[in-house]
């Protein structure tokens, strides 16, 4: 009850802010529309629908980072966390009333994308209610992210850090504009040891239907969200005990 | 009654002491301030009353109950009214005190009753679809204080509820908090003399993190030999009067 009250006022919050509806729903779509114009004009593997899609959604996700960081940071800012730390809400109701409402919103944005992919001629397919299953793990470790910048950071220091920073490693780090093998060394290296591409390329395999290949990107995924969970729960209560 | 029974509470951070061995009783639905220049302890006090930071040794009791033992019971009897004003910008008013009511377990029944009490106490009606980030100052703190008093607290703390509040906006807080008197047991920390000489009962004065004085405004001033309290506050903060 403590947890879905709470819940319920961070995503009132969230889908408040009219800046939050433009970069979480409103620039995947924009992204998804450009690069596919870019593909009817010069063709690109990389951005052929059933590539372009699934990694637009994963990096739609990035902004629930923000979303989730801005709003802890804020709270914290603003001493309304204070001021609910002396109820009897407890550190778990804190914890899963940050993160719970983020999921919806992480979905929603994906359905959208895939909406406006099936316009674009992405084909029907039952994979698409499995890709979108599947974002589920990847946004708990995007949101994961969100707690621990949030509990750490200042909202203005969440802006540079989750709005620019996490976006562009994302981004580049991900394997959804260019190519990695096109880079390949290091950059590809370094890239393949954090979970962006892995998140990818899982969701790639998932919508074309090859099961078999979401292994071992799936371990990573989870992998990760395991232990930015952990250390975001760690700082969150810290922050907590810290007040 | 007792409300508060502070024993020896002291906290320590590294090598600075913010509050050092505090000893005080505060009796039920007495109106009390602590005041002093920034650094006093005042903000730390209220943090280890309210469970929100644990004290280095010491204890306190909150109607009998520890704030090191019985954190969840404590939680249950106090609310707190931090220097900012701690509402939810996105949210209304409305919105707001439900969500303190929310939290605090409330029936849909309750809640609305006691939303319907606290706006026509402070006075909310015309603000209460109004979105909480848009209002001024002064309406923030007005709701800051209802979401306080929402969850029905034995013990209200108040920390710097006027803080850089207009005349007539701290002119009308002054009068809610006057109507807490007897109800609620309410401790309030402040950098105004006048509002500390105003509303309170009795007036703890503290200078790094030691308790200087505890009285009313009446005998501090008359053991300061000055008919101004601001003038016995200076003259006991600079050790003038012991």
């Amino acid at each position: 009850m403590r947890m879905l009250t709470f819940a319920k006022r961070n995503a009132k919050e969230i889908l408040r802010d009219p800046l939050n509806l433009a970069f979480g729903l409103g620039f995947p779509l924009v992204l998804i529309l450009l690069l596919s114009a870019i593909q009817a004009s010069i063709p690109v593997e990389l951005f052929e629908i059933q590539h372009l899609t699934p990694g637009i959604t994963v990096f739609g996700l990035s902004f629930m980072t923000l979303f989730s960081a801005t709003l802890i940071a804020k709270d914290r800012n603003s001493a309304l966390l204070q001021r609910l730390y002396t109820t009897p809400m407890t550190s778990l109701d804190f914890i899963l009333g940050y993160t719970l409402p983020i999921i919806p919103i992480a979905l929603a944005e994906c359905a959208v994308c895939y909406l406006a992919a099936f316009a674009l001629g992405l084909s029907l397919s039952v994979n698409i209610l499995y890709a979108l299953l599947m974002i589920v793990p990847i946004s708990a470790f995007y949101i994961a992210l969100g707690l621990l910048c949030g509990s750490v950071l200042t909202d203005k220091q969440v802006g540079g850090v989750c709005g620019a920073l996490l976006t562009n490693l994302s981004a580049w780090l991900s394997g959804v504009w260019f190519d990695l093998d096109l880079v390949g060394g290091a950059f590809k290296r370094i890239s393949y040891a954090l979970p962006f591409v892995h998140a990818v390329d899982m969701e790639r395999a998932i919508l074309a239907g090859n099961f078999g290949e979401i292994f071992p990107h799936l371990l990573f995924v989870l992998g990760y969200t395991a232990f930015i969970l952990v250390c975001a729960v760690f700082l969150f209560l810290r922050q907590m005990k810290n007040q | 009654m007792t409300a508060i029974r502070i024993e020896n509470l002291t906290k320590k951070y590294r090598d600075v002491t913010a509050v050092d061995a505090l000893t005080l009783s505060i009796e039920e639905g007495e109106l009390f301030s602590l005041l002093g220049v920034n650094g006093a302890g005042k903000t730390t006090t209220v943090k280890m009353l309210s469970c929100l930071t644990a004290p280095t040794s010491g204890d306190a009791y909150l109607l009998s109950k520890s704030i090191i033992k019985d954190t969840a019971e404590v939680k249950g009897l106090i609310a707190v009214s931090p220097q900012e004003t701690a509402v939810a910008p996105g949210l209304s008013v409305r919105e707001n005190l439900e969500l303190i009511c929310g939290v605090h377990g409330f029936s849909k029944e309750k809640s609305k009753e006691k939303i319907n009490e606290l706006t026509s106490l402070l006075g909310l009606d015309t603000v209460l679809s109004k979105k909480a980030g848009k209002l001024s100052g002064g309406w923030q703190r007005r709701l800051s204080i209802a979401m306080a008093l929402i969850s029905e607290p034995k013990i209200l703390f108040l920390d710097e509820p006027t803080l850089g509040l207009d005349v007539l906006a701290r002119s009308d807080l002054w009068e809610i908090i006057r109507s807490l008197k007897g109800r609620v047991t309410v401790i309030l920390t402040t950098h105004y003399m006048e509002e500390a000489e105003a509303l309170s009962d009795r007036i703890a004065i503290m200078k790094d993190g030691r308790l200087l004085i505890c009285d009313t405004a009446e005998k501090i001033k008359e053991k300061a030999q000055t008919d101004r309290f601001e003038e016995a506050f200076v003259r006991i903060v600079k050790g003038v009067v012991k």
